[in-house]
């Protein structure tokens, strides 16, 4: 793995990374539980308990109002967008919704929390027992249990000045941005039921990918509107669970597992050395590619959980629950099925397709103005996918649109354009914006299919060449290609080379007689 | 004399709200002239009385002249009208304390909503009035900043936590004031300055903009000369509001209550209260209350309210609980008191908090946090929420019986100052009457009811939900009966 980090360092099981590792341990006889806790940020136009705008970016504390500043005397008001989107992923997830959710005050004194309280909830959360089924790149499938999906709101960012930890202690100070304090949020956690940083990685994929398709978050890891923590363990197979890690705010698919994978490699080192693993929260560094320990101190917390006096209990009767399920966009499972058997694609790419809800949107809409799903699936998951890649551009900002193409596939279709061609004459239209007609016409890439046209250049090149056309009759086929070249010189390489082949073989057999 | 004068000096003494809207109405006196009178009785009394924290002379007199550059014909019926706000009110602009060192020269951002409805009903601040320290007290000794006394007898308290509320009405700094009740914070100070004291049903008054103490108890009521007084105000700030989810306006305006007499209806004298609790002098003047009731038509038979003797016990709990939630926002990172001296993150939070609040605000928090912890949790909050519901169930099936509850307000007359600050379990007996009241979250009023040794008595009243009209009516029917003064005789105790 790339994660190993380097250097022995305090005494083991203080939590501190050691990376130096027998070589005789046997890391196959441990088995790896993880759980994943969640928080999805809601692309609602406004915070959770006041009406302050939802943004991303904008200079510090521009959207923010005595409510989600907590002022002395406000009063927090639930917003009721909000709790249809928590209710479409508990839906999604196949939880149960409870009839009557209850909010919680979160108790804890941090700068970034402007009550000193979170407003979540506790033993009455919104969704309770749902699962997401989750398939692996070689097609084999696991579950994973949804122990809760509940409601509660940001906090505010903080930003540390000085101070080489980038945390609080040791800053010379700290600045607190409260446009995030208050967005609303939905925590899902997980069961263990993860068994490899692989398995939690893809999980987190298809969670992020069912969200997007659910139209409830921007599920950006970067900006934070989706960050994942991870509960890890590591016990024998067969024994019962392990202690357990926290870690922190992993920002990406790939610090979480390369997070997973050194964090439970220091564990199986810790066990291996005869120690024990400490319960405590550790960090991630993705630059060194090691994990250490939060001090403990900041995690010596009662919550002091207590129902919150300021909201009243909300009451989810069975009709509005079914509206918010007949709302539910179609989801990546469903959506695979219908691919496969609409369009009879190959599960691979249906799944594919059925994972990306903007791709999924841009095959279908193609298959539909080509009338080639099979080729719009090719192109869409080929050249189309590996130019968003490339240049990072998502599917909504694409330069090619789905009519443009279209007429692109169109015109490989009608032999205009060899696939060869076509392929080139795309990488055109993304970078210039020109439809595919304008630069086959500026650029003269059109391949002649004329018959009249070939056929006045065929007999004209057979005519001037009677040598070689004497040898092609007395069975030198190699001939022809000879002949192809001329025809393909003379057209500067735009004649349909198969249309081209019929015309020689018959001019050449013809002339013989 | 006319009460106008034509320049000469008003008699605020004799003023009721309502009288005031009748002389600002007919022209006999401008808001300025009313204002002016006002603000010269805080200047002659309010040494001796120190019901204000704050008066802001020079916003009541804009606000006064502002009314006055307006047609009479186009003003609403109590603009220019004076009030005394207690000081949990957040008013845009004007420093806001709920009398804590921690909040010592807050200007809040914005005005709690029944704030800007009294501004748009055209009514002139006169300032902010001393209270117990976030409302913790029955006494006003917690205020940060100096302890108010009672018109009655300056040696006295004048309850609390709204103790500058009712003394300011009692001292007639103001014709009324506005307060807050969470355990009996406007109904006792009322009894004990001689006032009427109404604390409405939960949520029939908006909280935003209330600086909380307990928010599932906290409500917002009036403190009057007299009952119509009560029940004009109310209609002012009552209502249900997009900004409090927890309010729910009265199902009908309290309107102006004209009932003369109390046939068929029937009261109950909770048996609980009528025992050694209830000081001598107190029982007296609530027996001929009752009396007054009985010969205006009224049925009066004894109740029994078993749970309400764990009011007090449930009642510290759940407030402290709440209230140490929610006085963790002051914590120096925004806005408020913040100490000079931290090295780090957690002293400044100590050191904020241990400068900031005084000795009846920690004792509560540390309550509430106890109460709130692991492992203490079902023992403390969760046994006093199971009281407070066998309280709401008693209420409920004394209310199948009764049309209205009625008690003394506070077991005493108003205390010396100093003689129950040491003994905090003493102070909070003086809730005993009127805490039930609040966690069953229905609506009480304290009217005057007589004098005991000189000193005021209050009798309650309790109405079920929402039943603010008829209780408001009750109460003008048995006020006109008693016919109590409730002018306290300033200038002869000042001397």
């Amino acid at each position: 793995m790339n994660a190993a980090p380097t250097g022995k360092s305090g005494a083991a099981g203080d939590g501190l990374n050691d990376g130096s590792r027998e070589p005789t341990v046997d890391r196959e006889a441990w088995e790896s539980v993880i759980g994943l806790e969640i928080h999805v940020q809601l692309s609602t136009q406004t915070k959770m308990f006041c009406g302050c705008t939802v943004t991303f970016g904008d200079p510090p504390n521009t959207h923010v109002c005595p409510v989600c500043l907590g002022h002395p005397g406000v009063l927090p008001v639930c917003n009721e967008r909000a709790i249809e989107y928590a209710t479409r992923i508990a839906l999604a997830l196949d939880c149960r919704i409870a009839e009557r959710t209850v909010f919680h005050r979160k108790n804890y004194f941090y700068p970034d929390l402007p009550k000193a309280y979170q407003i979540s909830q506790y033993d009455q959360p919104l969704g309770l027992g749902g699962h997401l089924d989750v398939e692996l790149e070689d097609g084999s499938r696991f579950t994973v249990g949804i122990t809760r999906a509940h409601m509660e709101e940001d906090a505010g960012k903080l930003v540390h000045a000085g101070g080489a930890s980038g945390r609080i202690d040791g800053a010379d100070y700290s600045l607190v941005d409260f446009n995030r304090g208050g967005i609303p949020l939905v925590e899902i956690v997980t069961e263990p039921d993860l068994r490899t940083p692989d398995q939690a990685r893809v999980f987190l994929v298809q969670l992020r990918s069912l969200l997007q398709q659910l139209g409830v978050s921007d599920v950006n890891m970067e900006e934070g509107s989706l960050r994942c923590d991870a509960n890890v363990s590591i016990r024998r197979p067969g024994d019962p669970f392990g202690t357990k890690t926290e870690l922190k705010n992993m920002n990406s698919f790939r610090f979480l597992q390369r997070g997973l994978e050194a964090e439970i490699e220091r564990q199986i080192d810790t066990l291996e050395a005869g120690e024990t693993v400490v319960q405590q929260t550790v960090h991630f560094d993705p630059a060194s590619g090691a994990v250490s320990a939060l001090r403990s101190k900041e995690e010596a917390h009662d919550y002091r959980y207590f129902p919150e006096p300021d909201l009243t209990p909300i009451e989810l009767d069975a009709e509005y629950v079914e509206r918010v399920r007949e709302s539910l966009p179609e989801l990546p499972a469903a959506r695979k099925e219908r691919l496969m058997e609409q369009y009879s694609l190959p599960a691979k790419d249906a799944a594919a397709l059925a994972g990306n809800k903007p791709l999924g949107d841009y095959f279908e809409e193609l298959a539909a103005a080509s009338g080639d799903a099979r080729t719009a699936a090719n192109w869409v998951l080929g050249d189309l996918s590996a130019y968003l890649n490339t240049s990072g551009v998502e599917v909504a900002d694409c330069p090619v649109k789905v009519a443009p193409l279209a007429e692109l596939l169109g015109l490989v279709d009608d032999g205009t354009l060899s696939g060869k061609m076509a392929k080139e004459v795309f990488e055109t239209m993304a970078s210039t914006g020109k439809d595919a007609k304008t630069i086959v016409a500026e650029e003269g890439l059109g391949q002649i299919s004329d018959l009249g046209e070939l056929e006045t250049i065929v007999v004209r090149i057979v005519a001037a060449n009677p040598g070689p056309a004497e040898e092609f009759r007395q069975g030198r086929e190699k001939v022809l290609g000879f002949f192809v070249g001329q025809v393909m010189k003379e057209t500067q390489g735009q004649a349909n080379p198969q249309i081209v082949n019929d015309l020689l073989r018959k001019q050449l057999g013809a002339s013989g007689v | 004399m006319s009460a106008a004068g034509g320049g000469a000096a008003l008699d605020v003494t004799t003023l009721t709200a309502y009288r005031c809207r009748e002389l600002l109405a007919r022209g006999d006196v401008s808001a300025t002239e009313l204002t002016r009178a006002y603000l010269d009785r805080i200047a002659a009394v309010d040494e001796q009385v120190q019901a204000f924290l704050r008066v802001d002379e020079s916003g009541a007199m804009a606000a006064a002249a502002a009314v006055d550059a307006k047609p009479r014909s186009g003003r609403q019926p109590w603009e220019g009208v004076p009030i005394g706000l207690k000081d949990i009110f957040c008013v845009k602009g004007v420093e806001t304390t709920c009398a804590s060192r921690i909040l010592k020269d807050y200007i809040p951002p914005y005005d709690a909503t029944i704030i800007a409805k009294l501004r748009t009903a055209g009514l002139i601040f006169l300032g902010k009035l001393n209270m117990d320290e976030f409302a913790m007290g029955s006494s006003t000794e917690n205020s940060a900043f100096h302890t108010t006394r009672n018109p009655w007898d300056f040696d006295r308290v004048p309850g609390g936590s709204s103790g500058g509320s009712a003394a300011c009405v009692a001292a007639s700094e103001a014709p009324w004031a506005l307060g807050t009740d969470t355990g009996g914070s406007i109904r006792q100070p009322a009894s004990l300055c001689g006032v009427v004291g109404l604390r409405p049903t939960y949520g029939a008054v908006s909280r935003y903009g209330v600086i909380a103490f307990a928010s599932s108890l906290d409500q917002v009521g009036t403190l009057t000369r007299d009952v119509r007084d009560a029940a004009a105000l109310l209609d002012l700030i009552a209502g249900r509001d997009a900004m409090d989810c927890t309010s729910t306006g009265l199902s009908e305006p309290a309107g102006t209550p004209g009932r003369a007499d109390l046939r068929g209806l029937r009261f109950g004298v909770i048996e609980e209260y009528m025992g050694e609790a209830c000081r001598s002098g107190v029982r007296e003047v609530f027996d001929a209350a009752v009396d007054s009731i009985s010969a205006l038509g009224g049925v009066c038979e004894v109740v029994s309210l078993p749970s309400v003797e764990r009011g007090v016990a449930a009642y510290y709990l759940i407030a402290a609980s709440e209230a140490g939630s929610n006085l963790a926002r002051f914590d120096g990172v925004r806005y408020g008191h913040r100490t000079e001296h931290s090295e780090d993150l957690y002293e400044m939070y100590v050191r904020t908090r241990s400068e900031g609040f005084g000795p009846e605000v920690k004792r509560r928090i540390m309550i509430g946090a106890y109460a709130l912890s692991a492992g203490y949790y079902d023992a403390y909050y969760a046994q006093a929420q199971r009281a407070r519901t066998l309280i709401i169930q008693d209420f409920a099936r004394a209310f199948e019986r009764f049309d209205f509850l009625i008690s003394p307000t506070s077991p005493t007359v108003a205390f010396e100052i100093g003689e129950r600050a040491a003994d905090p379990l003493a102070m909070y007996l003086s809730d005993l009457c009127t805490v039930p009241v609040s966690l069953a979250a229905l609506p009480g009023i304290s009217i005057p009811a007589g004098f005991s040794a000189g000193l005021p008595v209050g009798f309650q009243i309790i109405g079920p939900h929402f039943s603010e009209r008829g209780l408001l009516n009750v109460a003008y029917a048995l006020e006109q009966s008693l016919d109590v003064n409730t002018v306290a005789p300033l200038a002869e105790t000042a001397g």
